[in-house]
């Protein structure tokens, strides 16, 4: 966390959303894997990290992302029933069930955190995902981190 | 201190067009812990292996990223040529530049810092990456086969003869599943008893086999190498040992009205019974349910005429339990109820049949000895009606695949049926005919041109039964655009083809994934057809999609292949991508626990020199564990880890991503 840079601002010289997507080796990879060998081009605002399953996502490292000065973060797994190791994907979502009212409670509204199945033979659907994800968030505009209980006047 | 290489591969121009490859080589050895970073056409080709292997030995790296394609294509291969210069390969990473960015982005310098920015995720990774070391794991040369069928009987043979013991148990009281209920198969028109009893004989035989009819596998436990099985051979209270087969005891037997599961209920069966006379073993059982002796107490007629004195009134069930290294599944399908279709008469019509009652009219073995006869009154139909798509492609009802044999065995039933009634009217209602597969169109030319059934596009609305006995079959036909009415005098509904009930129990209780359908999930789509998910369990048949005949011997003999290389070594190795516990920090809330699909952590007694327990913690079984991590994100109080994706290592990935 100690790199700080000024958020790049690329092409036109509007605002470029930095995305930071978490998604399980199995099938997002795979399907943005596919999207690659089919050429689907999509927004390059986001950075995949690659982990075994979905249900290894510790909601720290949704905060860590914010933290670090992401705009916006992706998950995405396997679709329900197709979890390679059976019931990851299942972890996943009752975590994220949870884990979107607490999100809202830091300040981070829930525009900037996205839950997506993608599947290894979807290569289209994750080339869409990322583009409609890379749009949503910036018509959020860019992710201000500051403590929102200072932020919110009293009543 | 870490001593990192960065090599960015062109992948000829497939990176080099829009990723500035040098200038990410350059940035990249700019950043901390990188002692070099070079550019190369090739990186995979031999002198691009090469490189890497000198690097790694004259400048002494610890880590090495090689920034190419996805590491699904060739993580294994530069792993290996690491491992060949001394470096443990689970120092090495892959950046993936051509699917997750050159090839999906056109935009250069964009291109180029995202690329740069997947090389510094790796790198910061890399520094954190430990040595690993694949974990090895016995195996026991033994493997078991669930289902009976073809598939199943396929796979235990090609098993048997690579020289491995198979242990091939079967649920009803003979091999030959639903193919021995088959009159002939598409598109040769072969018998096919003619084809399936000589196997089911060969298997039976086979001294590698241990064949287990009239058994079922209940409880499966351990991992790949080692399973440890239960299986409950259900009563048979007929001694398999001193009954010779004669036959006195179900010709005797006085219940003689069951509905025969083999004859698709269309004829009856006794109590004590084997399913056909080819049976395999050749041995009947009694049915508890239905036996007079059995419910009532009296009666006793088969113990009195059994010549060897075979009958034990007094059988029960049995469990043996069994280790075997390799399951291969091959549980096969049923076919789906069409009585959710009303205007099909909802399954009370009696002259409205499935495809196997017509199989079995059809069969020389069957209750019309092969004659075309319609069970109401017995008469020879003139017209038949058949009807495609029953239930398949229907979301509606729940099936919304396409069940991938009905087009060809609709097609042998008119050839069939014109063949054993001349003059008769076969007329076919589809909504699409597929028939790929070699000789599958031609079979339906055949059908249509030579044998004059009659295929009308279109869906079926209703079919009610008139006074005078006819079926009245109300369709449209939607090539015409019109309406039809069809006399006919016999319907046979091509049911969608369905996963056995209890489907979803059996992958439960082996751990495997299945689809939305209760198909059984393949570990890939294309590249791993017949293994499942979990390591050492395979799949053969319709259990994983509706398949005819020749696609589930295929699929058999492939999870044999499969089996048998599994096979071929001693011990195993896998992956070392396992979960570990610090047991220092372990508070044995027991989250990790209650949460792992595979059932890898247990309790771990931690005791003093006298056995004194100290306390109980979890410990991870590095057999079981297939490293999904999801252990280690319910973790309270943050005491497992995964090797080669640590805590440590994401956070570090996520931090250089500001």
């Amino acid at each position: 966390m100690t790199q700080t840079q000024p958020k790049p601002v690329e092409g036109t010289g509007a605002f470029d959303p930095r995305i930071v997507a978490f998604v399980c080796n199995w099938c997002t990879y795979a399907g943005a894997d596919l999207a690659g060998t089919s050429r689907l081009q999509y927004a390059p605002n986001v950075r995949i990290i690659k982990l075994p399953c979905t249900g290894r996502i510790d909601p720290l490292f949704i905060l860590k992302a914010f933290e670090g000065g992401a705009d916006a973060v992706l998950v995405s797994g396997c679709h329900p029933g197709d979890c390679h190791y059976t019931s990851g994907n299942y972890h996943a979502r009752r975590r994220w069930t949870l884990f979107r009212g607490l999100l809202e409670l830091t300040g981070i509204g829930p525009e900037r955190l996205h839950f997506s199945w993608v599947s290894a033979a979807e290569g289209q659907k994750f080339a869409d995902l990322i583009n409609d994800v890379t749009e949503k968030v910036r018509q959020a505009g860019p992710f201000e981190p500051a403590n929102p209980a200072r932020r919110r006047p009293w009543k | 201190m870490a001593r990192v290489g960065v090599f960015i591969c062109h992948c000829g121009e497939n990176i080099g067009r829009t990723v500035d490859c040098p200038a990410v080589a350059q940035a990249a050895a700019q950043m901390p812990g990188v002692v070099t970073g070079v550019d190369y056409k090739y990186m995979c080709s031999d002198p691009g292996q090469q490189m890497i292997k000198q690097a790694i030995k004259d400048k002494k790296l610890t880590g090495v990223v090689v920034a190419a394609c996805s590491p699904r294509m060739h993580e294994p291969t530069f792993r290996r040529a690491a491992a060949e210069a001394g470096l443990n390969p689970f120092l090495l990473e892959m950046a993936n530049l051509r699917e997750h960015c050159s090839w999906v982005h056109e935009d250069r310098p964009q291109a180029t810092r995202k690329a740069i920015d997947l090389v510094r995720v790796m790198v910061e990774k890399v520094k954190r990456n430990g040595e690993l070391h694949p974990i090895s794991v016995p195996v026991e040369p033994t493997a078991l086969v669930i289902g009976g069928g073809i598939a199943g009987i396929q796979a235990a043979l090609d098993i048997a003869n690579g020289g491995k013991k198979v242990i091939l148990v079967e649920k009803s009281p003979s091999l030959g599943g639903h193919m021995a209920r088959l009159s002939e198969t598409f598109p040769t028109l072969d018998c096919s008893q003619c084809i399936l009893t000589p196997r089911m004989v060969e298997v039976a035989a086979h001294p590698n086999v241990t064949l287990m009819t009239y058994s079922e596998v209940t409880k499966v436990d351990g991992f790949i190498g080692s399973f440890e099985v239960t299986i409950r051979q259900k009563a048979r209270y007929v001694d398999p040992a001193t009954c010779t087969g004669c036959g006195a005891c179900y010709q005797k037997c006085p219940v003689k009205k069951i509905p025969s599961e083999f004859d698709a209920a269309l004829g009856p069966r006794t109590a004590i019974y084997t399913p056909f006379p080819q049976a395999v073993p050749n041995k009947p059982v009694i049915d508890a349910e239905h036996c007079l002796m059995l419910t009532k107490g009296k009666c006793g007629v088969c113990a009195k005429v059994c010549p060897t004195g075979a009958i034990k009134y007094d059988d029960t069930d049995t469990e043996v339990k069994v280790k075997v290294g390799a399951i291969v599944v091959a549980t096969g399908f049923e076919l789906w109820d069409h009585s959710a279709y009303g205007e099909y008469g909802g399954g009370r019509l009696k002259d409205v049949i499935d495809g196997f009652q017509f199989e079995r009219l059809a069969s020389a073995s069957g209750p019309t000895v092969g004659e075309i006869r319609r069970p109401s009154d017995g008469q020879v139909p003139q017209t038949v009606v058949f009807i495609q798509c029953c239930g398949s492609r229907d979301a509606s009802k729940g099936v919304p695949y396409c069940s991938k044999i009905c087009c060809m065995y609709t097609a042998k039933h008119t050839i069939l049926y014109r063949h054993k009634v001349h003059d008769g009217r076969a007329v076919v209602f589809y909504m699409d005919v597929r028939a790929g597969g070699k000789g599958y169109d031609e079979f339906v030319r055949r059908a249509i041109e030579t044998d004059g059934a009659e295929y009308i596009r279109g869906r079926v609305s209703r079919i009610y039964r008139r006074t005078d006995g006819k079926l009245i079959v109300k369709g449209a036909d939607t090539l015409a655009g019109v309406p039809v009415t069809i006399e006919a005098d016999l319907v046979v509904l091509a049911d969608a083809i369905v996963p056995r009930a209890g489907a979803d129990t059996v992958a439960q209780m082996l751990g495997i994934a299945y689809d939305t359908n209760r198909f059984y999930s393949e570990a890939h789509p294309k590249l791993r057809p017949v293994e499942t998910a979990t390591a050492g369990i395979f799949l053969a048949g319709a259990c994983q999609a509706p398949k005819d005949i020749p696609d589930s011997v295929a699929q058999a003999s492939a999870a044999a292949a499969k089996v048998l290389g599994l096979f071929s070594q001693p011990e195993l190795e896998r992956e070392p991508i396992v979960a570990r516990v610090n047991e220092a920090s372990c508070v044995h809330c027991r989250a990790c626990i209650e949460t792992c699909p595979y059932r890898a952590i247990e309790d771990f007694d931690i005791k003093d020199r006298q056995g004194n327990l100290i306390r109980t913690v979890a410990r991870v079984n590095e057999g079981l564990c297939q490293g999904c991590g999801t252990c280690v994100a319910v973790c309270r109080s943050n005491s497992i880890d995964l090797d080669g994706f640590t805590d440590e290592q994401v956070l570090a990935e996520i931090a250089t991503l500001e």
